[in-house]
């Protein structure tokens, strides 16, 4: 895992949460995970391929998401449905195309598959390399959630 | 483009459909119809007066590029101002949404500032 893929996303991350739901999230010290347990209680996860490859992803407290896609529809929203499942994958997406913008300025150039979303109790995020990958803790006023990058540069 | 105009919202997640209509509601549109791929949305730009798009790029069934394509292809619909509205600004996308006829595009996420501002540079143009 190289630490150059870190700030894209960590910037990318805050930019979406900012712009779409107003809110300003708090990063944490990025830390190594080495096992595929998911940092939250809803995650959404996306595969990236290019001059580097692998997969990205956002964990959400309940509290934390609940309060995001409020914000986001500007409608009080109370339990985790459709709406929440699609939003988690919507965010990943745009996080992942923040990123990639910013990669792109490196020379780095990537491309993102379609989002998917898993939820519920003790569930994983596979990376598409297996792992290990990079924590982005982040703390807002209704809960944490995390970026979890696993990002590798092709072998030439 | 006229605040009575209809417009018509392209994108498979509905949470950024819903998103992008209260951001029209904003700048005083109200009269919003959704699709969810660019299948249906040929649907209903076939089925009624559409006064302007705003399509995602990246879809299920049909693409927004290949909406775009299809639109500008068919007598009928050609003139329609389409902006699309993607996940970031890869120059190759960029070049080949304007080959295909796209009047602008916005990269996700936007304001409703900049959504006025893409809407404005699109009725400049076309004066």
């Amino acid at each position: 895992m190289d630490v150059q893929y870190i700030n894209p996303f960590l910037e990318g991350t805050l930019h979406v949460v900012k712009t779409m739901a107003f809110i300003d999230a708090r990063p944490g010290k990025p830390f190594l995970k080495r096992d595929n347990s998911a940092k939250g209680d809803i995650s959404g996860i996306i595969g990236i391929a290019g001059s580097a490859r692998g997969s990205f992803a956002l964990s959400f407290s309940e509290g934390c998401i609940l309060r995001i896609v409020s914000n986001m529809l500007g409608e009080e929203i109370t339990q985790v449905n459709s709406d929440i499942e699609d939003a988690v994958g919507e965010l990943t997406n745009m996080v992942s195309g923040a990123a990639r913008q910013r990669l792109d300025v490196m020379g780095i150039s990537l491309s993102a598959a379609i989002p998917t979303v898993v939820r519920g109790k003790d569930h994983c995020i596979v990376h598409t390399l297996g792992g290990p990958s990079i924590i982005i803790p982040f703390e807002t006023d209704n809960g944490n959630f995390v970026a979890d990058v696993c990002m590798r540069k092709n072998d030439i | 483009m006229d605040k009575a105009g209809k417009v018509l919202v392209v994108d498979d997640f509905s949470t950024m459909r819903k998103v992008i209509r209260n951001l029209l509601k904003q700048l005083g549109y109200e009269n919003i119809v959704e699709a969810e791929d660019g299948v249906a949305a040929l649907e209903v730009l076939r089925s009624q007066k559409i006064d302007f798009v705003i399509s995602d790029w990246n879809m299920p069934n049909m693409s927004g590029l290949e909406l775009l394509k299809q639109v500008r292809a068919d007598g009928s619909l050609s003139k329609t101002p389409f902006l699309m509205v993607t996940a970031e600004t890869l120059k190759d996308n960029v070049v080949e949404a304007v080959k295909a006829g796209v009047d602008n595009y916005i990269v996700k996420p936007f304001t409703a500032d900049v959504l006025s501002e893409k809407i404005g540079q699109i009725e400049k143009k076309r004066g």
